[in-house]
């Protein structure tokens, strides 16, 4: 059984998923029913071997047993004969052979009771036995016995497997449905469309199943446990059925056998009383005995017979000596009185009459005294006792009648009768010898009740059961000699009784006087049984409708997290599109409100328009972040992973934000440590926002002084905290520098230290070794408001503010701060901060990058004025030294090595000891301090210093009007104004104006961006509009490139023929007769079949570029549609033409 | 010497910023005047001599147009419009290049009166332009003749 099921449970784990929980259960109901098959199993093994065993053992001994005892027999037969109960023992040796097949089933019971029953009923079955084994066919029969017992064994043993069979093939059936059940559901869903309602009705199904399962399960238990209740109780009975009815049989039997010995024993004692009467009476002349004598010995041998009532000795008369004896004796012959039945006592014999005449006569000349009536009475006259005598001198032997009404004795009885004879017959005589010599017939009754009576009282037990004992010879009508009516009738064994008489059958009937009790023993394990299972049910039945009440609940979790889910997803759907939607509009609205302002309006509805071109602004960006946020949270948002280079990121972004932090007076320093690669493979323009945002975020908050100061380190150089190499880093981990002012503006900062103290990231060393990454840590530190204590932990919750009236105060949405958070987190970074309210924020972040393959710099556009600046030597004269610190960074990416002093007083001794210096940069605050007298003298120094090249000087200012700045170039005392923050294409411009020709701007940054790219180029440029012709073409020359103009779509396809001779076409859209679509569309016709006739070629396709004023994506959609290539805006402007050209000159050249 | 050129460049420096901030001009004149070096030294002339050359003929075409009461072809109108705003947009004529965003919005409603002021204003716009310009130019002219460099204007 256990293997089916664990064939079943190996289906289980193949069908569905779904079902796994059932393993549980079905393993539960595993055990259940190994265990109970195991109970079963072992009970009944135990049983058969038990049985068989012994039974087995039992058949053997009893086999060799019945071989030896055999010839032991044989001998005792043959010593027997020699003796004097040589008759009686012949006469049980042809005893009826029905007689023996009893013994031989008594036998065979007892054998199978000896595995349970006393040792005392073992030695009276082992008693038995050689009773049993005089009779040979008795003998054949109980050797056939233990055959017969083992297929009764089997019998019971198939009974015992075909019920574990059932319960085997029940549960097969049981388990097969099951699963049937289980399996079909996921075939029925399988042409379901909708997933997620396909499988919520999956696992509905799966639990209804389940559940279902389980009930059947149960069910299936509860049958079990029933049935093995039921069996258990019905085995019990049984055996307790069978251990009364052997304990009836056995006391039946030992009653039969006791009385049928004391019968034979008496019935010797009559035999041996003929034999004394024909000794003593017959052969002595005159006889010794007489009336007196016999009725005298008769009576004191009377305890050898106590089963007789009476003995009488009747003599043979033939009718002619009838008169003879009758005168001899003195009294007639007399009939026996049948009719008469009163009582002994009255009974006088000379009242009878006398015998009718017959052939002969058997009078009674002797009798016991108990019988004394029935001297000189005919024996032969009695219907009973003629027959008997007849049948006595024929056979030789003690015959019986069958039980009749004893005379003048109201009980029943019977009479044994011997023949007497004259001489000694030779044990062959035939029946005619017999008869002649027969002389006379000794007759001894038998009270059949008082002879039972008398004998049970013998016996234990007597009240448990009734005895009846019948008279069987007549096969039509049993004679009952013995017995009441009382007792359990339903249940009876019948013992066969041997008299003697072979012609006489009688047996004993026994019963039961009580009926059968109430089995208790039986019911009560398996009452106790029936309760465990209904318990156990009721406690499965319990836990099955528990986990069906918690399946629910779960499904309907599941429902509502899936609907939960499904919302939030609908959510960012919606945020994404509608965000995305709202932009294309925007945008429209934007370049209107662009254009409107472009047009002639008075200064208030310039202001109006401003304000709405900046609310607009607010807008777009809020929604741009609004939707970073939705695809960061719906999974969208991948990193991209290009080589940038983060200095140039941050100056753009410093650039970006000079102007308000400007405007507020706030010092905006940007700072990467040496250690920093110049490329990095990372998501720029996603660090770009970070950067953006922290920064945007430290300017809102500042107030009007005071600086923000973006550094750049590596992770590293933060962990190997004991010999910092970076000076700036040195500085402000030194304790308390940042809180007492040595910061980039000398206002007090908060550390920057208790932020990156927290960053795991920094100090794992996990991907350390990793040549291919590096860990960088970006800080952003301001002077600002601070974050209040309460607020700090909810700062990076979207749209929570520190406070609602922080929103009110500095504007703002709140969601930057979530967003640039999951950034740094998308980029396997921290992000952290430390804040004191009235001082500052500090705020940081870690980010791995991947490290870039080549190490060349991006930046090959500055590469030219790099090489012009490499190897001049530069003073920095700055009070504060984070401040020159940073200016010497931005020094050193020009390749110009710097000396720091503090004041210009200093500065003197300085530069008369360096000498040869190109460049003094003087911070505004330290010129502010000193004057001008100290300058003159610095300046005086630096002529004397000067060698063949004369020291400029710039000046760096946080902020300074156009005015001031003319004002400060006219004076002569400095040669350029640097406007911080400093940033590389400023530094560059700025150093190259001064440094190589005040006059002449040659080397313009513009020329430098697009001149690269557009030097030698050939471009048409299509516009109907002279001015805007003479225009793009005066810009695109400026460039470098060689430009030819034409006025009109017809012109420009005429010149675009193939192959191309321009490297790229610049083409207005709108013109008269053929518009800039119609043109693009034919030329890009014309590619196409040479390319599909084969001839390709990679001048096939010529860049087109529109030329629009217009703002609108649509146009540009538009444009893309017809086969442009991407637009420029009309008037050029020189980042959107360098981005746009770039494209195809850059892989070009 | 010196300061007839610092006065005169100073009178150049007053002049262009009164044009940007009385609105004539714009940024796109500043990218002009900085697509101008040695290989073109007249190109801001050249382009601006030629934007009045076809605000002429643009604005004469209109004025034809528009003559021609009863049958007004605004759509011919409308394209002259577009060219000349275009034109003044490439040079940075912002009062022109806004008077041309309202005239093609008169176009476009199809307002006769609205297109015959636009027209008007357009006109007196352009020439007030270039008689600016012509100072400006003159102005340049006598600083180089001064011996003096064109102070660099920045905005």
């Amino acid at each position: 059984m256990s293997i089916t099921c664990e064939l079943t449970s190996k289906k289980a784990e193949e069908s569905s998923g779904g079902v796994k929980w059932i393993k549980k259960h079905l393993f539960f109901m595993i055990l259940c029913c190994l265990t109970t098959s195991l109970v079963i199993v072992i009970l009944m093994s135990s049983g058969k071997e038990e049985e068989t065993g012994s039974c087995n053992g039992e058949g053997r001994v009893l086999y060799i047993h019945q071989n030896v005892t055999r010839s032991e027999i044989h001998d005792l037969v043959s010593l027997f004969s020699d003796s004097d109960q040589v008759t009686s023992f012949e006469c049980q040796k042809e005893s009826i052979p029905g007689m023996w097949a009893n013994y031989g089933i008594t036998c065979s019971l007892n054998m199978r009771l000896e595995k349970e029953e006393t040792q005392s009923v073992h030695d009276n079955s082992k008693s038995l036995i050689p009773w049993n084994l005089i009779n040979p066919s008795g003998l054949q029969q109980s050797l056939l016995q233990p055959e017969n017992h083992r297929e009764g064994l089997d019998w019971e043993l198939s009974s015992y497997l075909r019920n574990t069979w059932w319960c085997l093939i029940l549960s097969v059936l049981v388990c097969h449905k099951f699963f049937v059940s289980h399996s079909k559901p996921p075939n029925e869903i399988e042409g379901k469309t909708n997933l997620q309602d396909s499988l919520a009705q999956k696992q509905q199904r799966a639990c209804r199943g389940a559940g279902k399962g389980r009930k059947n399960i149960l069910l299936l238990g509860v049958i079990a446990g029933v049935s093995m209740s039921v069996w258990w109780f019905w085995d019990s009975n049984q055996k307790i059925i069978l251990q009364r009815r052997e304990t009836l049989e056995n006391m039946c039997d030992e009653r039969a056998r006791v009385l049928q010995d004391q019968f034979n024993v008496s019935l010797n004692h009559v035999h041996a009383l003929s034999i004394l009467v024909s000794t003593f009476h017959h052969g002595k002349t005159p006889s010794a005995i007489d009336q007196k004598t016999f009725g005298e010995y008769t009576e004191r041998t009377n305890f050898e017979r106590p089963l007789t009532s009476g003995v009488a000795y009747a003599l043979k008369v033939p009718h002619s000596k009838r008169e003879q004896f009758e005168k001899d004796h003195g009294w007639t012959i007399k009939k026996m009185e049948t009719e008469d039945q009163t009582l002994v006592q009255d009974c006088v014999p000379e009242n009878f009459d006398p015998a009718p005449i017959q052939d002969e006569y058997a009078p009674v000349i002797f009798a016991q005294e108990t019988v004394s009536h029935i001297v000189s009475v005919d024996m032969m006259s009695g219907q009973e006792d003629r027959e008997n005598i007849l049948r006595a001198r024929a056979s030789g032997k003690g015959v019986l009648t069958s039980p009749f009404k004893l005379l003048k004795s109201n009980h029943l009885g019977v009479v044994l009768t011997f023949a007497v004879y004259d001489t000694d017959l030779p044990p062959d005589a035939t029946e005619e010898q017999r008869v002649e010599a027969t002389i006379g017939y000794l007759g001894a009754s038998y009270d059949m009740p008082s002879l039972v009576e008398k004998l049970l009282h013998q016996l234990a037990s007597k009240q448990t059961i009734v005895v009846d004992v019948y008279d069987t010879s007549n096969a039509s009508g049993l004679i009952k000699m013995y017995g009441t009516e009382i007792g359990d009738t339903s249940e009876e064994y019948i013992s066969r009784l041997d008299f003697g008489d072979p012609s006489r059958k009688h047996e004993m009937r026994c019963r039961f006087k009580d009926k059968l009790p109430i089995p208790w023993t039986a019911i009560t394990p398996s009452g106790l049984v029936l309760i465990i299972t209904f318990l156990v049910a009721y406690i499965f039945h319990d836990a099955i409708s528990r986990i069906a009440i918690v399946e629910e609940d779960c499904q309907k979790m599941m429902k509502l997290k899936a609907r939960a889910e499904a919302a939030d997803i609908a959510k960012s759907q919606f945020l994404a599109t509608v965000s995305h939607e709202i932009r294309t509009p925007m945008n429209g609205v934007l370049g209107m409100l662009k254009m409107l302002m472009d047009t002639d309006l008075d200064a208030k509805q310039m202001d109006y328009a401003q304000t709405a071109h900046g609310s607009g602004k607010d807008l777009i960006s809020l929604i741009n972040e609004v939707l970073d946020q939705a695809k960061i949270e719906s999974g969208r948002l991948e990193l991209e992973n290009v080589p940038f280079d983060m200095r140039l990121v941050l100056d753009n972004v410093s650039s970006l934000l000079s102007g308000k932090a400007n405007e507020k007076g706030i010092e905006l320093a940007v700072y990467v440590s040496s250690q920093v690669p110049d490329v990095v493979v990372g998501d720029p323009s996603r660090f770009r926002q970070i950067i953006t945002n922290l920064v945007g975020n430290s300017i809102k908050f500042t107030r009007e002084k005071g600086h923000i100061f973006i550094s750049v380190h590596l992770a590293e150089e933060v962990r190997e905290s004991v010999n910092i190499k970076d000076a700036v880093l040195r500085q402000r981990l030194a304790v308390g520098s940042s809180e007492s002012g040595e910061t980039v503006s000398g206002f007090p900062a908060v550390n920057a230290w208790g932020s990156w103290e927290s960053f795991k990231t920094i100090y794992s060393t996990e991907n350390h070794n990793s040549d291919r990454i590096i860990k960088l840590l970006v800080t952003v530190e301001d002077t600002g408001v601070g974050i209040p204590l309460d607020a700090q932990g909810r700062i990076f919750t979207p749209f929570m503010q520190a406070d609602s009236s922080t929103s009110r105060t500095y504007g703002g949405t709140g969601i930057g701060l979530s967003i640039s958070k999951r950034l740094v987190e998308l980029m396997q970074g921290e992000m952290g901060f430390v804040s004191r309210p009235g001082i500052g924020s500090t705020f940081s972040f870690t980010g791995v990058f991947g490290k870039a393959e080549t190490t060349s710099s991006f930046n090959t556009k500055f590469d030219l004025a790099i090489q012009e600046f490499k190897g001049l030597r530069a003073l920095v004269i700055d009070s504060r030294n984070i401040r020159a610190e940073v200016t010497r960074y931005h020094l050193q990416r020009l390749g110009i090595c710097a000396d720091i002093v503090s004041s210009l007083r200093t500065a003197c001794t300085c530069v008369s000891k360096l000498g040869g210096l190109a460049l003094v940069l003087i911070d505004k605050d330290a010129w502010n301090k000193n004057g001008f007298e100290l300058l003159d003298g610095l300046l005086n120094c630096i002529k004397e210093a000067a060698s063949t090249r004369p020291t400029k000087i710039l000046l760096l200012a946080t902020s300074a009007t156009l005015l001031e700045r003319s004002e400060m170039k006219s004076s002569g005392l400095v040669d350029e104004v640097v406007i911080k923050p400093l940033r590389m294409s400023a530094l560059i411009c700025s150093l190259q104006e001064t440094l190589v020709n005040g006059k002449k701007r040659q080397p313009s940054r513009k020329r430098t961006d697009l001149g690269h790219l557009l030097r030698e180029k050939r471009i048409l440029v299509v516009d109907d509009n002279l001015v805007n012709r003479r225009v793009a073409e005066g810009a695109l020359k400026k460039y470098g490139a060689i430009v030819t103009c034409v006025e009109s779509g017809k012109a420009a396809l005429a010149m675009l023929k193939l192959p191309h001779n321009f490297d790229a076409c610049f083409m207005d859209l709108q013109m008269p007769e053929m518009d800039g679509f119609e043109a693009t569309r034919r030329v890009r016709d014309l590619e196409k079949k040479k390319i599909v006739s084969g001839e390709m070629y990679s001048s096939w396709h010529v860049p087109i570029l529109a030329m629009t004023a217009d703002v609108i994506q649509a146009t540009n959609e538009e444009c893309v549609k017809c086969g442009m290539d991407g637009y420029v805006s009309k008037p050029f402007e020189e980042e959107a033409l360098y981005a746009a050209v770039a494209k195809f000159f850059e892989s070009a050249g | 010497m010196d300061t007839l050129v610092a006065q005169l460049q100073r009178q150049f420096r007053d002049y262009t910023i009164s044009l940007y901030h009385q609105g004539f001009l714009d940024d796109q004149f500043t990218e002009l005047k900085k697509l101008q070096d040695e290989c073109s030294p007249d190109f801001v002339a050249e382009v601006v001599s030629l934007f009045f050359e076809d605000c002429e003929k643009l604005i004469g075409n209109m004025a034809r147009a528009l003559d021609q009461t009863g049958n007004v072809d605004f759509s011919l109108v409308g394209s002259s419009v577009h060219q000349l705003k275009g034109s003044s947009s490439s040079v940075g004529a912002k009062r022109v290049k806004g008077l041309c965003v309202t005239f093609k919005e008169c176009c476009d409603s199809q307002s006769f009166e609205g297109c015959v002021r636009c027209l008007q204003q357009v006109d007196i716009e352009y020439k007030s332009l270039k008689a600016k310009l012509q100072d400006l130019f003159n102005l340049e002219q006598q600083i180089v003749q001064a011996g003096g460099r064109i102070p660099q204007v920045d905005i």
